[in-house]
C-alpha cells in the first residue's frame, strides 16, 4: 500500500509529533520503505491462527484492594514543567 | 409507555440507549494502590503509576474485577471467562499515560437485561449490551488563571464500569426509570454508590428518532453530560424533538456528539471542539488476559443479596402489597429492610402505608435518606402496635409519628407522657355527647333529615376530647343520642 | 591498587570476601577508569559520590559478615532503569532532566544485594537502535576501534554504553535491556558475554518501556560465571509487574558446570542466510564442533518462520512503543516546548524532544494501529508471532538448546547504515526471534573477525531454562579461550 504525504501528516498529527514541512517528503520515503518491507508478512498463511496475547501462559494472583500508594504529592509534582497550589499547570484545554 | 412525538407530518418514535459510567466502590484504584476517596486535596491520591511516570506498570485490583462480575450477575448477564484489557490511545492532559486502559473487543460482561418498573405497576425489559471495566481520567480545572488549565489526577485510575444498554428505550421517562433501576441494583449489591452529584454515576444518551412503524433506526446523536436524573428526560426529549424538526423540514440528522446544557435546557453540537478520533485500540501488553474461574463466579453469585425484582415479587406475595407499593419499597435496599422490620408480625399493608406515606414523606420534607432516618423501624412498629391495640386513634397516631420523628422519643413514651391514650370508656364520652345535643337543637333536627350531619357531632366530640376519643365509639354514642339507632 | 577494574565479578567477590581488597578501592579503580576513558562516552551520568558512599557501606557490611550476593561489587546501569534521585534519561532529550522518585525493581534488588552504582550508561534513545548512535547524548565508541580509525566503531545497541564500559574495563559488569537483541548484539560487537533471560524472569517495573511484550532486563559481564552472578541478583518475581513470573530463581551460579555431555544442540537451518559472511559461518561451525567435542549431540532443526521475524518485530515493537511513549507529552515531567495552544505544545514537545529514529518508530507504530490498518499489520504480526513461538516449541521437542551466530557481522563504523533504517534493522536478524518467543538467549565471544574484531555465538534455550544455556555458553567459553583485549587497553 502506498503512503502519501497526507497520510504521513495525519499519522504525525495523531501521534502529536510536529514534522516540519521540508522533512515530510523524506519521511514519506523512509516510512514507505519500512512498510513495504514489513508487508512481506502478508504472504504468510495465518488462517486459523489466534493472535498471540501473552508469550508465556502466566496466571497471577490479583492485587488485593488495599491502599498502599499515593499520598506523595511532592514526588508526583517534583518533575513538573509548571505547577501551582498542588496542581499541574498545562496550556489551556479548550472545552 | 406509548410515547410519541406528533410532528407536522406524522408520529415519531424515540429510539434511545444509555451509556452509564459507574464508579466501582473500592478502596484502591483499578491498576494502582492509591486511594479512591472523593474530595481529597489535589494530587494527593496519585501514585507514580497514575501519573504515567516512566517505567510504571499497571497491576489489576482483583476486588474491582469481583465488583464487575457481581454487577454482571445482578444484570443476569453473560460473564466472559476471558476478557482483554486494551489501550485506547488519545492525548489529553488529564490522561497521563496517553491511553486509557479499557476493554474493547472482549468485555468482562456480555448481554444482560434490566426490568424497569412502569408507573402502572407493569414492567418492561431493557437489554444490556455489555459491561466493561476501565480507568477513569483525572480532572481539569479551567478558568483559575488566564490561558492555563490545572490538572488534578486524584480521580485518575479509579475503576469504572461502563454499562451500555441496547437502544430499547422508547420514552424519555423510561430512561429515568432505567437509570433509577440500575442505580437501585448497583446500590443493592454495593458495587457503586450511585451518587450523581459526586460523579460516581454518569450518563450519556444515544438518541435517534424514526416514524412510528418504521423498523429501521435513524441516525443517532450521542448526548454527553446528562448527569442528573432531572435532566435525563429533558435532554432526551429536547434532542428527539430537535431531530424530528430537522427531519420534517427535509434536513438530515448528522451523527455527532452533543452536549446537554442544563441551564438552557438544550443540547448543542461539540463539533469543531472534538476532532475525528482514531483510538488505535490494541491489547495492553502490560496486562495478562483477565481469566475468571467458575469457583469465583459461583462464590460471587452466592454472595448476591436478594435483588429488587425478587424482593418486589416477594413483598407482593408475602405482604399482599400492590405491585406499585412493593416497587416503591424495594427501590432502596435500606428502605425495604426498614419496611420488613416494621411489617414483622404486623399487618403488612398497614406497615407499607405508614412507611410510604408518613415515613417517606417526613424524610423527604427533611431532605433525609433512609440511612439517616431518626425514627428506628422498631419505633414505627411500636406506633402501629399502639394503633392496632386501640390505644391511640389513627389521627393521634399521626401526631405521635411526627413527635417521634422529630424528637426521637419512643411512641409509647410520647402517648403516656402526653396522655394521648384513646378514650374507650363510654361513660367519659356520654356527658360530652349529651351536652352537645342539648346545646344544638337545630343540628339535631338537621341530623334526623340528613345523616351526614352525624359526622358534625362526631367531629365536635373528637375536638372536645382532644382527639383521644375512639371514633367508632363516639359514632355509636352520637347515633344513639340522636335516636338514629 | 591499580588494575582492580580489570577484575571480574566472581574474582572480585572472592577477594572482597577475603578482605584482600576493599569495595572502596575497587570502586575507586573503576571510577578512575571511567574518567580515563570518557572519550568512549559510555556513561550519560556518573555517580562517583554515591558510588563511594555505597562502597563504604558495603565495606562495613563485609566487615560485619553481612555480605549480600554482590556486596561491594561496582556495577554500571543502563540509563533506562529508573534510579531514585539519580536522573534517568533513556538517552532522550525529552527526559534529559528527569529524576525518578522511585527505583526500578531490578536495581533495587542490586542495591539490596550490596552492589555499588557507578553510573548510568549511554544507550540508543529509548533503546531504539542497534548501534548506540541515536542517543541524545552522542554515540558510544567501541573500545575495539583500531587506533586512529575515524569514524570509530559502534559498540552495537541499544545497550552500547553498558557493553563498551564492560569491554573497556571501566567496570566488571553492567545491566542492560534487550527488546530485539539490545544485550546480545552489543555483547557480540564488544567481545563480552551478554544474557537476556526468559521474558518474565526480571521485573520490568521501573524500566523505561520501549516494547512491553518484548523488553527484558539482562546482564553484561566478561565471563559466563560473572553474567550468571549478576543475573541471579537481578531476577525474581515482582508483584508490581503483571508479566513477571512467580517462579523461584534457580542457583545459576552454584549450578554452573559447563557440562554439555548428552545435551542435544539444535542448529536451525534457516539461520544460514544468503550472503552471510564466510567468517560468521565458519565461527558458527567451529562453535558446533566445540560442543560436539565436549559431548553434545548436534541436530539440525527447522524454524520455518525465521525470515518473518524481523518484519513481525518491526510491527509489534513500534506499535507498542507508539503507545508507551505517548506519556512523554510535556505535561507532568520532562521537556515542554511551549506552542500557541495545547495541541501545538504537544507537537513541538514531542517533535523536538524525540530524535529521528524514535519519531520514525512512533509514526510506524501509530500507522499500523490506526483504523483500517490494524488487521493487516498488527493483528497479522501477532498471528505470525504465534507461528514463530510454535516453531521454537517444535524445535525444542528435538533439542535442548539452539546454537546460532549472534549478529550477521562484526562492529561497523559510526554513520554506516544510518541512512537506511531497514539495513540497520537487519542487525537483529538472529536475535529478535528470541524476543518474539520470550526465550532466554546468551551471546558468548567466540573469536575474532579477519579484521580483528570480536564475534559472538548465541545460545537460545527453552523458557525458564537459563541454566542450560549458561552451561552451553560456559562450554563455548572454555573452548574458545577468548583472551583478546580491545586496542583501547593495549594503548594503555
Amino acid at each position: 500500500m502506498s503512503l502519501d504525504r497526507a497520510t504521513v501528516a495525519r499519522v504525525a498529527d495523531l501521534a502529536r509529533i510536529a514534522v516540519p514541512e521540508e522533512q515530510l517528503e523524506p519521511l514519506v520515503g523512509e516510512l514507505a520503505k519500512i512498510l513495504a518491507w514489513v508487508e512481506q508478512l502478508a504472504e504468510v498463511d495465518t488462517g486459523g491462527v489466534e493472535p498471540l496475547r501473552s508469550v508465556h501462559p502466566i496466571r497471577r494472583a490479583w492485587r488485593a484492594d488495599e491502599v498502599a500508594d499515593g499520598n506523595c504529592r511532592e514526588a508526583i509534582l517534583a518533575n513538573a514543567p509548571e505547577r501551582e497550589n498542588g496542581f499541574f499547570v498545562v496550556p489551556r484545554v479548550v472545552e | 409507555m406509548g410515547w410519541t412525538i406528533r410532528g407536522r407530518t406524522g408520529e415519531w418514535e424515540l429510539v434511545c440507549g444509555l451509556e452509564v459510567h459507574a464508579q466501582v466502590i473500592s478502596k484502591a484504584k483499578l491498576f494502582s494502590a492509591a486511594a479512591t476517596a472523593f474530595g481529597a486535596e489535589p494530587n494527593t491520591q496519585v501514585s507514580p503509576v497514575d501519573a504515567g511516570m516512566p517505567g510504571m506498570l499497571p497491576v489489576l485490583n482483583g476486588f474491582c474485577v469481583e465488583q464487575a462480575v457481581k454487577t454482571g450477575l445482578a444484570l443476569e448477564a453473560e460473564i466472559n471467562r476471558v476478557s482483554i484489557f486494551e489501550r485506547k490511545n488519545y492525548f489529553y492532559p488529564d490522561l497521563p499515560q496517553g491511553y486509557q486502559i479499557s476493554q474493547y473487543q472482549k468485555p468482562i460482561v456480555g448481554r444482560g437485561w434490566i426490568l424497569i418498573d412502569l408507573p402502572d405497576g407493569g414492567t418492561r425489559a431493557i437489554g444490556i449490551t455489555r459491561l466493561h471495566l476501565e480507568q477513569d481520567a483525572g480532572k481539569s480545572l479551567h478558568g483559575a488563571r488566564e490561558g492555563v488549565t490545572l490538572i488534578d489526577l486524584n480521580r485518575c485510575g479509579v475503576a469504572l464500569m461502563e454499562i451500555v444498554s441496547e437502544p430499547d428505550i422508547r420514552a424519555p421517562e423510561e430512561a429515568v426509570l432505567y437509570l433509577k433501576k440500575l442505580r437501585s441494583i448497583l446500590r443493592y449489591i454495593g458495587t457503586c454508590d450511585g451518587n450523581m452529584e459526586e460523579g460516581s454515576l454518569r450518563c450519556d444518551a444515544n438518541v435517534s428518532v424514526r416514524r412510528v412503524g418504521d423498523p429501521n433506526f435513524g441516525t443517532r446523536c450521542e448526548i454527553k453530560n446528562v448527569n442528573s436524573m432531572r435532566f435525563v428526560a429533558k435532554a432526551i426529549e429536547y434532542e428527539a424533538k430537535r431531530q424530528v424538526d430537522i427531519l420534517e423540514s427535509g434536513g438530515v440528522v448528522e451523527q455527532e456528539t452533543r452536549l446537554f446544557d442544563a441551564t438552557k435546557g438544550e443540547t448543542r453540537s461539540m463539533r469543531g471542539k472534538e476532532e475525528a478520533h482514531d483510538y488505535r485500540y490494541f491489547p495492553d501488553p502490560d496486562l495478562l488476559p483477565l481469566e475468571l474461574d467458575e469457583a469465583l463466579i459461583e462464590r460471587l453469585r452466592a454472595e448476591l443479596p436478594e435483588l429488587p425484582d425478587a424482593k418486589k415479587a416477594r413483598f407482593v406475595r408475602q405482604y399482599g402489597l400492590s405491585a406499585y407499593d412493593a416497587g416503591v419499597l424495594v427501590a432502596e435496599r435500606a428502605a425495604a429492610d426498614y419496611f420488613e422490620k416494621v411489617a414483622a408480625g404486623r399487618d403488612g399493608k398497614l406497615a407499607a402505608n405508614w412507611v410510604i406515606n408518613e415515613l417517606f414523606g417526613a424524610l423527604s420534607r427533611r431532605g433525609l435518606e433512609i440511612d439517616a432516618c431518626p425514627l428506628p423501624a422498631e419505633a414505627l412498629g411500636e406506633l402501629l402496635d399502639l394503633l392496632a391495640e386501640g390505644t391511640i386513634s389513627g389521627k393521634i397516631a399521626k401526631d405521635v409519628f411526627q413527635k417521634a420523628f422529630e424528637t426521637g422519643r419512643g411512641p409509647r413514651e410520647i402517648v403516656e407522657a402526653e396522655g394521648l391514650r384513646q378514650v374507650v370508656d363510654a361513660g367519659a364520652i356520654e356527658p360530652v355527647v349529651a351536652r352537645l345535643v342539648a346545646e344544638n337543637p337545630q343540628q339535631v333536627e338537621n341530623a334526623k333529615k340528613n345523616p351526614k350531619v352525624v359526622g358534625w357531632f362526631v367531629g365536635q366530640v373528637m375536638k372536645a376530647t382532644g382527639g383521644k376519643a375512639n371514633p367508632g365509639l363516639v359514632n355509636d354514642l352520637v347515633r344513639k343520642a340522636l335516636g338514629l339507632e | 591498587m591499580s588494575g582492580l577494574e580489570r577484575l571480574g565479578l566472581v574474582e572480585a567477590k572472592r577477594l572482597l570476601a577475603r578482605r584482600e581488597i576493599s569495595a572502596v578501592e575497587l570502586t575507586r579503580a573503576c571510577l578512575e577508569a571511567m574518567e580515563r576513558h570518557r572519550r568512549l562516552n559510555a556513561f550519560v551520568t556518573e555517580t562517583p559520590e554515591r558510588a563511594l558512599a555505597m562502597a563504604e557501606a558495603a565495606d562495613g557490611r563485609l566487615a560485619r559478615g553481612e555480605a549480600g550476593l554482590l556486596e561491594g561489587l561496582p556495577i554500571a546501569v543502563k540509563d533506562l532503569f529508573c534510579t531514585e534521585g539519580v536522573r534517568t534519561t533513556a538517552a532522550s532529550k525529552i527526559l534529559a532532566n528527569f529524576v525518578p522518585p522511585y527505583e526500578s525493581t531490578v536495581t533495587a534488588k542490586l542495591w539490596a544485594a550490596g552492589a555499588v552504582l557507578l553510573g548510568k550508561t549511554n544507550l540508543d534513545e529509548f533503546a531504539m537502535g542497534s548501534s548506540n548512535t541515536t542517543s541524545a547524548f552522542g554515540p558510544v565508541i567501541n573500545p575495539w576501534t583500531p587506533p586512529g580509525q575515524e569514524p570509530p566503531l559502534v559498540p552495537g545497541g541499544s545497550s552500547g554504553g553498558s557493553a563498551a564500559a564492560v569491554a573497556g574495563r571501566l567496570c566488571p559488569a553492567a545491566t542492560g535491556t534487550d527488546t530485539g537483541g539490545s544485550i546480545r548484539q552489543p555483547a557480540s560487537f564488544c567481545g563480552i558475554v551478554g544474557i537476556k533471560p526468559t521474558y518474565g524472569r526480571c521485573s520490568r517495573f521501573g524500566i523505561v518501556a520501549f516494547a512491553s511484550s518484548l523488553d527484558q532486563a539482562g546482564a553484561f559481564a566478561r565471563s559466563v560465571a560473572d553474567a550468571a552472578l549478576l543475573l541471579q541478583a537481578m531476577a525474581g518475581f515482582d508483584p508490581k509487574d503483571s508479566t513477571s513470573a512467580d517462579l523461584p530463581v534457580p542457583d545459576w551460579v552454584g549450578g554452573l558446570t559447563g557440562r554439555v555431555k548428552g545435551l542435544r544442540i539444535g542448529i536451525p537451518k534457516e539461520y544460514r542466510l544468503d550472503g552471510m559472511p564466510a567468517e560468521i559461518e565458519a565461527l558458527w561451525a567451529r562453535g558446533a564442533e566445540w560442543l560436539r567435542a565436549a559431548g553434545a549431540e548436534l541436530v539440525e532443526v527447522s524454524l520455518p518462520h525465521t525470515r518473518c521475524a524481523l518484519p513481525t518485530y518491526y510491527i509489534v515493537a513500534p506499535a507498542e512503543a507508539s503507545s508507551n511513549l505517548a506519556r512523554y507529552d510535556g505535561m507532568r515531567y520532562g521537556l515542554r516546548v511551549p506552542g500557541r495552544d495545547l495541541v501545538e505544545t504537544y507537537k513541538k514537545t514531542r517533535g523536538e524532544g524525540f530524535g529521528a529514529e524514535v519519531r520514525r518508530r512512533i509514526l510506524i507504530g501509530t500507522y499500523v494501529l490506526s483504523a483500517g490498518y490494524y488487521d493487516a499489520y498488527y493483528l497479522k504480526a501477532q498471528k505470525v508471532r504465534r507461528k514463530i513461538v510454535q516453531d521454537f516449541e517444535a524445535a525444542f521437542a528435538r533439542c535442548d538448546a539452539l546454537l546460532t551466530p549472534t549478529a550477521p557481522s562484526a562492529a561497523f563504523a559510526i554513520g554506516e547504515k544510518s541512512d537506511d533504517p531497514v539495513a540497520m534493522y537487519l542487525n537483529d536478524v538472529f536475535t529478535v526471534t528470541v524476543n518474539l518467543a520470550g526465550l532466554p538467549g546468551i551471546s558468548v565471544p567466540a573469536g575474532l573477525s579477519a579484521s580483528g574484531l570480536p564475534l559472538g555465538l548465541q545460545v537460545i534455550g527453552r523458557p525458564w531454562d537459563e541454566a542450560t544455556i549458561l552451561d552451553v555458553a560456559r562450554a563455548l567459553e572454555e573452548a574458545a579461550e577468548f583472551r583478546a583485549l580491545p586496542p583501547l587497553l593495549a594503548e594503555g
